[in-house]
């Protein structure tokens, strides 16, 4: 047996690229964003980051990354949900015919539609974890009939436009605190405070874990990333900033990431799902309530998938039947980029929103490009084998 | 007479243990071999190695078969030479019929295309020989496990068998189903079908064998002619079992305290069949300070019985009460099991115990998240303190509690599964085989932790296929055969004989 020392004795250039090696998977993931964002930058001639364009990135991704964010905990859970894109435009279709056919306040329809989306969630998630029935049969069934309800909600028709306070929800914008308009103060405030929390949790955490001798990663390593998380941060918030500020969703976005990154990286809930994910006897022999667990996965998902549905009708400002169409796999993609493993107990919220980013800036870029839809699906689906090729590679190159 | 199969000093080391020391073994042609042993003396590597699941060179000897030196990389040469085992858990496709069944991947075929008729031809031949009366359209599924049994003789029959091997062949069987099966060995040795025969019960051993090779701790001990002196089976249990124990076991000072578990008319039934009673009416008690092992044979129950005690996680219409100093316990769930002061160490501590892509200190607090957190959120430094503790504690050996528990060996995955059931500060635990493949040294470390638990004053039930063990740690030992405790003996009149015996009797009488 090869006895590692716990310090950081070994030279220093040696202990951080063995570092790097081991923790290939997250560096990697970070690398490819930027390499890739970098690549659609000098192809579009510098369109890519406009700020019309970032702003864009965002709203268009949007119910992607707010899908993602439950998608990863059924993942992880050791499940998989394939109706999201049928349940997501249903619910628009829903709050579409109550806001606008009947005429509900906008007011009762958002909470009605999050409820409904929970009710589907656990309407699926009790076959699942009670019945034990595979989730991937529940939800193709979920899927195919919560496609057609949406079809007979809507008598296949489109049915719009909503008024201005349901578009809020999507294509608003945080207004600035500050009265200066452009450049728009808030938001810049915003993005140097996020850094500033992130480099100043990351610092934290690192005392703690250096005082109890868990490996952490070189100085150096923590200083780079750290800058460039930071340094993003404040150049996408800048950029916003000179057009029209915060967008409304990108706040829904980033205090959905926040709370489930914390939720399943410090809470006992979030423990649990990993562990049941990873070995669900051996969860259930430690006094884990698995079953419950994984029901209440899928409520969330559904919770989840009724927000998405929202936002993107408020897009959209209509809601047609075509609505969340195929948008499963597209969701489910971005959280296996992610780095999150298919047979459960693996990823990170963190993982999977990068990997819905990846897809996203790759649509973006390639429709700037004109490249047409058939090429894309076609690079879509190489990316996402390659990324699940590379986790296999390193993980038999572990061992 | 003329030698089948000559094994020559076999040895077949695994990671830290020595399955097979110096074995050899011979087989006359047209014998009926019998290879007797405790659990885990090695019967089971010895066939491995012979059929070729352990490929020619992982292992150091030599095996000549009908005077040829052989050298196996896969089970399909061995069968090529007509060398085929049959194993407990048979390998049957339910859901296909006998015929089937019998030639499957060796189909009666033309150019991919099955024969029908010859398929059938030859399976109603082939199971008139066994002498089992069922048409070939019949579905495996539908029938018993002994005429199942009499399914996978008939296949090895198909592949014309020169050597055919039955691991444990009728230890599910009924005593009806078994003289079947025997008879059938019997007559198979008349058409000149050699056979080697893994078997606990020795008075089958005895009716049929002509040779008996006794295996213990992974080396041969004797080799008996039935023909040429009477054999007892005192004779044979005593080969089985005779060994000397020295040091192996820390010294202990035995002291049973007041009464902590009482567990009376414990019922379980099989989870699937209602009508199979797996625990018959066990009633036991732990006194505080005492450890409790439960003696049996693979399949008497024991884990059952464990998990059914540890939150009913197995079987169904449980009845019976479990009272932990005087006072009735829930035990229905896991978490009011592990609430009201239970801790299980699985059998199986990759598949059941741990989380082997996690890190240490994810798997030891699992258990007992609370006791890291306060109104659901993780105290991580905390965390980290308590997993450091018992690194220290346990001697963990690992450069980091961050290591995930897949990269540790053995006996540090032990450790981290009896960490995480003490930090539930259970009262009473129930360790099942703690010690399964783990070397020598860590075994000792783990004795010493059940030790010191036992002198804070802790009940430890423990559950070991290894005797020796058994009677190095218990106190008390209660036997358990078929579902059912068939003794109690305390640790001044324990052996391994008493044990066997009591197990052999119950078996003949039942």
């Amino acid at each position: 047996m090869s006895e590692i020392p716990t310090s950081s004795a070994g030279s220093a250039a040696g202990g951080m690229s063995q570092y790097l090696r081991n923790h290939m998977r997250d560096y990697g993931l970070l690398f490819a964003l930027i390499a890739i964002m970098f690549f659609f930058q000098v192809v579009t001639d510098g369109t890519l980051l406009k700020p019309v364009n970032i702003t864009n990135l965002f709203l268009q991704n949007s119910y992607i990354i707010i899908m993602a964010l439950g998608m990863l905990i059924v993942i992880v859970g050791g499940n998989i949900d394939l109706s999201v894109g049928s349940v997501m435009g249903f619910i628009g279709a829903l709050s579409a015919v109550m806001i606008v056919n009947l005429d509900v306040p906008v007011a009762a329809t958002i909470p009605i539609c999050l409820l409904a989306g929970g009710l589907i969630g656990a309407a699926q998630g009790y076959w699942i974890a009670y019945w034990k029935i595979p989730s991937f049969i529940v939800t193709l069934a979920g899927m195919l009939v919560f496609r057609g309800l949406s079809l007979w909600l809507l008598e296949g028709q489109s049915v719009g436009p909503f008024p201005k306070s349901f578009q809020l929800l999507s294509t608003g914008f945080v207004p600035d605190v500050f009265g200066v308009g452009r450049p728009n103060v808030t938001a810049l405030a915003v993005g140097a405070l996020a850094a500033l929390a992130i480099v100043y949790m990351g610092l934290r955490k690192r005392q703690r874990n250096s005082a109890y001798g868990i490996v952490d990663e070189p100085l150096l390593v923590f200083i780079a990333r750290n800058a460039v998380i930071s340094g993003a941060l404040v150049f996408v918030a800048y950029k916003l900033s000179t057009f029209r500020g915060l967008p409304n969703v990108l706040v829904t976005m980033g205090v959905l990431t926040v709370i489930y990154a914390f939720v399943t990286e410090h809470t006992t809930v979030g423990r649990r799902i990993y562990a049941l994910g990873g070995n669900e006897k051996a969860a259930k022999l430690s006094g884990i309530r698995t079953e419950r667990l994984t029901f209440l996965t899928f409520v969330n998902m559904g919770v989840l998938a009724a927000l998405a549905g929202l936002i993107f009708a408020a897009r959209l400002n209509t809601a047609t039947p075509k609505a969340g169409f195929a948008v499963e796999l597209d969701v489910i993609a971005a959280v296996f980029i992610g780095g999150a493993s298919m047979s459960g107990g693996v990823g990170m919220i963190v993982g999977a929103v990068v990997g819905a980013f990846i897809m996203g800036v790759m649509n973006n870029g390639m429709s700037i490009m004109g490249i047409g839809i058939d090429y894309q699906q076609v690079i879509k689906g190489l990316v996402l084998l390659a990324a699940v090729i590379f986790d296999v590679y390193n993980k038999q190159k572990q061992r | 007479m003329q030698k089948i199969l000559e094994m020559r000093h076999i040895t077949k080391t695994f990671p830290g243990v020595k399955a097979l020391d110096d074995v050899s073994l011979q087989v006359a042609a047209g014998e009926i071999h019998a290879l007797v042993g405790e659990n885990g003396a090695g019967k089971s590597t010895l066939m491995k190695v012979l059929s070729g699941v352990h490929a020619d060179g992982s292992f150091e000897g030599e095996i000549h078969f009908d005077g040829h030196r052989t050298a196996f990389s896969g089970i399909g040469d061995s069968e090529s030479l007509g060398i085929i085992i049959i194993h407990q858990e048979l390998a049957l496709v339910p859901l296909l019929s006998i015929a089937e069944n019998l030639f499957l991947g060796n189909e009666r075929a033309r150019h991919g295309i099955v024969d029908w008729p010859e398929t059938f031809r030859q399976t109603e031949a082939l199971l008139a020989k066994v002498g089992l009366r069922e048409p070939p359209a019949t579905l495996v599924e539908s029938l018993g496990v002994g005429k199942q049994q009499l399914v996978e003789i008939a296949k090895a029959l198909s592949k014309d068998v020169r050597l055919l091997i039955l691991d444990e062949p009728t230890a599910a069987l009924s005593e009806s189903d078994s003289q079947v099966l025997l008879d059938l060995l019997l007559e198979l040795k008349g058409q000149g079908v050699t056979s080697i025969i893994i078997s606990h019960k020795l008075n089958e051993v005895r009716r049929v064998a002509d040779t008996i090779t006794i295996i213990r701790d992974g080396a041969t001990v004797s080799t008996l002619d039935t023909h040429r002196q009477p054999v007892s089976e005192e004779l044979i249990v005593r080969d089985m079992v005779g060994r000397d124990l020295s040091q192996r076991y820390p010294e202990r000072q035995r002291m049973a305290g007041d009464m902590l578990l009482e567990v009376s008319h414990w019922n379980v039934w099989h989870p699937e069949h209602k009508t199979r009673q797996i625990i018959r009416d066990i009633s036991f008690h732990v006194r505080a300070g005492e450890v409790v092992g439960i003696a049996g044979l693979m399949g008497a129950g024991r884990t059952e019985l464990a998990m059914s005690l540890f939150g009913h996680s197995y079987g169904q219409n449980i009845s019976g009460s479990v009272s932990l100093r005087g006072e009735l316990l829930d035990t229905s769930t896991v978490s009011a099991a592990i609430g009201g002061g239970l801790a299980y160490v699985t059998e199986d501590r990759k598949e059941l115990g741990l989380i082997l892509d996690e890190s240490i200190h994810r798997n030891i607090t699992l258990a007992n998240l609370q006791g890291v957190s306060s109104s659901g959120v993780i105290n991580q430094a905390e965390e980290a303190r308590v997993a450091e503790s018992y690194r220290k504690a346990m001697n963990i050996r690992t450069p980091s509690v961050a290591q995930r528990v897949v990269n540790l060996s053995g006996g540090n995955q032990q450790k981290v599964v009896l960490s995480k059931w003490l930090f539930t500060t259970p009262e009473v635990l129930i360790l099942d085989e703690p010690t399964r493949g783990i070397d020598v040294g860590a075994k000792f470390e783990i004795y010493s932790i059940i030790n010191e638990l036992s002198a804070q004053g802790k009940g430890v039930i423990m559950i070991s296929s290894e005797m020796p063990e058994l009677l190095g740690m218990s106190d008390r030992i209660y036997v358990m055969n078929e579902g059912g405790f068939v003794g109690e003996l305390s640790a001044s009149e324990a052996s391994q004989e008493r044990i066997m015996s009591l197990i052999v009797n119950d078996r003949e009488n039942g």
